[in-house]
């Protein structure tokens, strides 16, 4: 008696179990909904993986194309002149790195006489804004207000979904790059309109923008910018430089933060092992 | 329990000592000497695990603190900061936040063991509670640290959270208001979560040594659910026994934390979280950290705020009465095969619960959530006292040396 109500309680619960499974996995199959955007297409990067490390020439390059193109609107306040002489980065001169910064007028002030002046830019200056404020951006751009590219590589993402999302986390599958690999798309992902869609004026088109609306004119066009390294002047070559450079404008840490991990999980497992088998040598006279 | 051995000063300073304040014989009772049985698995280990992250979370969170400024014009800045030009500072940060991260995950593995193996029965009831109450303070702590790098999903938290107490019927916007120090999240509530946040973790240290206390007066639960009958067959001196055993699951695990820290440090977070908080722009989806993503399902999945915010809170406080709940005489699910069915599905819902709490809360979300809350709380309230009273449950091993399959011995009382 107790047998088979204990057994049908037991059912229940299995029932019920693959009741729950059937209704997470058809919630699963809803994510491929309207609204979602396409997923932006993976790109190969020196820095991905435990070994990664950045390209000095394709950081220049891609600050080259910063420089040129993004820096009339974007400003990028948080990088330093200094940073680009330090390792893990570009990896200028120093003498070099104090060049650029003086090729910059920096805003000071007050002076002992009270009044603000301008100055070539120092090392440890930060790249100055386009735009004094806010305020200036939106006059100057029909409404609109850039964000700031400092750590923008690290503020754009996109979920690959259930279970994909758990292998970016694993030794040998890790995959941090979802936000330059969205900035690629998204600088790349310009198309015509379809049928239907009216854009405002001042409003294109891009597959990869929430909304697949933007005020950002398509930055980028095949030659606009001069390659001095002979690489190709490609759009879609400045897209994936701008992108590793922004990249390392977010992490400037990177390189030192994965070559640093190496020791520490490298000696972990080293020391995972000692202790391992001194634990099992005092528990051998253990019954247990 | 009183173990194997007792403490004989061997200094001339130590016997000076333990005349006037027995510290050092309190140290060896406590974390040499104490008895521990001999059958603990790995789950055993996350206690230790546990007291090396909250020590962790201290320190690497006081460094921080020195080169963090709570003002919300400087805030996220002052992050930037720490991450760029500090010293070691991204190192620190990164292994702070996902320090948090690993914190909440011991601590989920920690509560599954003691709801696996029973361990919250007679008589450890004050021990479990104890455990609720550090989840709890550790949860707060948790949410307000989320708040102070002042990112788009740390201010939309802040302003989802704080809202739930509008929801008290009369009070709640008065309490709101006193809570926020103003009508919105702004510059008091940065400065008074920065205070909180740094207090917090000490009311944790305190609660933790409640916790350790009550555990060294009942002895550790084991295995077979079965308690220990001779401390000289069936224990082992904490040192060096269990203090190996435990470094091993320490090492184990630090390198999972130092993987994440390393090489996936933004994996647990969200990139909304690098753009400075902006009251103007709400973002289009607000998540919480994946830690609280079970309870803000439970949350969502009521349509009544006021209710869902009880709910919430329920879904909490329920744990802290899981040991009336379960009528059960048996203590360990090894020995209850009907139970055992029951505590996996409830683990899956719980993870379920997760994954519904970081979807839109709409259509068959919605629906999902709605059935494993439900089942949720049947769990505690219908099967667990029910299957206590009806399930046929295997034999218990007469001791744990008997289980172990050792000879049998006269079992005769000790003081």
């Amino acid at each position: 008696m107790r047998d088979a109500r204990q057994r049908a309680s037991i059912m229940k619960s299995i029932i019920m179990a693959a009741a729950l499974a059937g209704a997470a996995s058809a919630a699963l199959a809803e994510e491929g909904g309207a609204h979602s955007q396409p997923k932006p297409p993976r790109q190969e990067w020196s820095f991905a993986g435990a070994f990664g490390h950045y390209e000095n020439a394709q950081l220049r390059r891609g600050y080259k194309v910063y420089k040129e193109v993004c820096a009339s609107c974007h400003s990028i306040s948080r990088l330093a002149f200094r940073n680009f002489a330090e390792k893990g980065g570009p990896e200028i001169s120093e003498a070099e790195a104090k060049a650029l910064a003086e090729s910059y007028k920096i805003k000071d002030g007050p002076n002992d006489a009270g009044d603000y002046y301008e100055r070539p830019g120092r090392l440890s200056d930060r790249v100055p804004p386009p735009f004094p404020n806010e305020q200036a951006a939106r006059a100057a751009l029909n409404g609109a207000y850039p964000p700031d590219m400092s750590v923008l590589a690290k503020a754009r993402g996109y979920s690959r979904g259930f279970p994909l999302f758990l292998a970016d986390a694993l030794p040998g599958f890790s995959y941090q790059e979802h936000g330059v690999d969205y900035i690629v798309a998204l600088l790349t992902g310009y198309v015509d309109a379809p049928q239907g869609v009216e854009l405002a004026p001042g409003q294109y088109y891009n597959l990869y923008m929430p909304g697949r609306r933007t005020g950002m004119p398509p930055p980028l066009s095949d030659g606009a910018v001069t390659y001095d390294d002979g690489t190709p002047q490609t759009t879609a070559q400045y897209a994936k430089d701008v992108s590793a450079f922004l990249m390392w404008a977010a992490e400037p840490h990177l390189e030192e933060r994965k070559s640093i991990g190496l020791k520490v999980v490298g000696f972990l497992i080293v020391l995972s092992f000692l202790v391992y088998f001194t634990k099992r040598k005092i528990w051998a006279n253990v019954h247990h | 329990m009183t173990g194997h051995s007792t403490y004989t000063p061997k200094s001339g300073f130590a016997r000076w000592l333990e005349r006037r304040l027995p510290i050092l014989g309190f140290i060896h009772e406590s974390f040499v000497a104490y008895p521990v049985p001999k059958n603990l698995n790995y789950l055993w280990t996350f206690g230790a695990i546990l007291s090396f992250m909250l020590v962790a979370q201290i320190v690497t969170g006081i460094v921080l603190a020195m080169h963090y400024t709570p003002e919300t014009t400087l805030a996220f800045d002052s992050i930037e900061h720490i991450m760029r030009d500090v010293n070691w500072g991204w190192a620190l940060r990164y292994a702070h936040a996902n320090g948090a991260s690993m914190f909440f995950l011991a601590v989920y593995i920690h509560i599954f063991r003691g709801m696996y193996y029973g361990s919250y029965k007679e008589p450890r009831e004050v021990l479990w509670i104890l455990g609720v109450v550090i989840f709890m303070l550790m949860m707060a702590t948790g949410f307000l640290g989320y708040v102070l790098p002042w990112g788009q999903m740390s201010f939309w938290a802040a302003t989802v959270i704080t809202n739930l107490f509008t929801a008290i019927p009369y009070v709640g916007n008065t309490i709101t208001i006193w809570l926020l120090g103003g009508y919105s999240v702004d510059n008091a509530t940065l400065n008074r979560f920065f205070a909180l946040h740094y207090l917090l973790p000490f009311v944790i240290v305190a609660i933790v040594g409640l916790h350790v206390w009550a555990l060294h007066v009942t002895g550790q639960n084991n295995p077979t659910g079965v308690e220990v009958k001779d401390i000289k067959k069936e224990t082992v001196p904490f040192t060096p026994y269990a203090t190996l055993k435990d470094a091993v699951g320490l090492v184990v695990f630090v390198g999972l934390f130092a993987w994440l820290t390393f090489f996936v440090p933004n994996y647990t977070g969200h990139p909304d979280n690098y753009i400075e908080a902006n009251p103007l722009v709400t973002p289009p989806h607000i998540v919480p950290e994946w830690y609280f993503l079970p309870f803000y399902a439970i949350l969502r999945a009521i349509p009544n705020k006021l209710v869902g915010v009880i709910a919430l809170f329920a879904s909490i406080l329920i744990v802290a009465a899981l040991p009336w709940l379960d009528t059960s005489k048996v203590r360990s699910g090894v020995y209850r095969p009907a139970f055992k069915k029951f505590y996996w599905v409830f683990v899956f819902v719980s993870v379920g619960l997760g994954y519904l709490g970081a979807q839109p809360a709409e259509g068959v979300y919605l629906i999902a959530a709605r059935i494993l809350m439900a089942y949720y709380f049947l769990h505690f309230l219908v099967v667990l006292p029910l299957l206590g009273k009806y399930e046929q449950t295997l034999p218990e091993p007469r001791s744990i040396a008997a289980s172990l399959g050792e000879a049998a011995t006269e079992e005769k009382p000790h003081a």
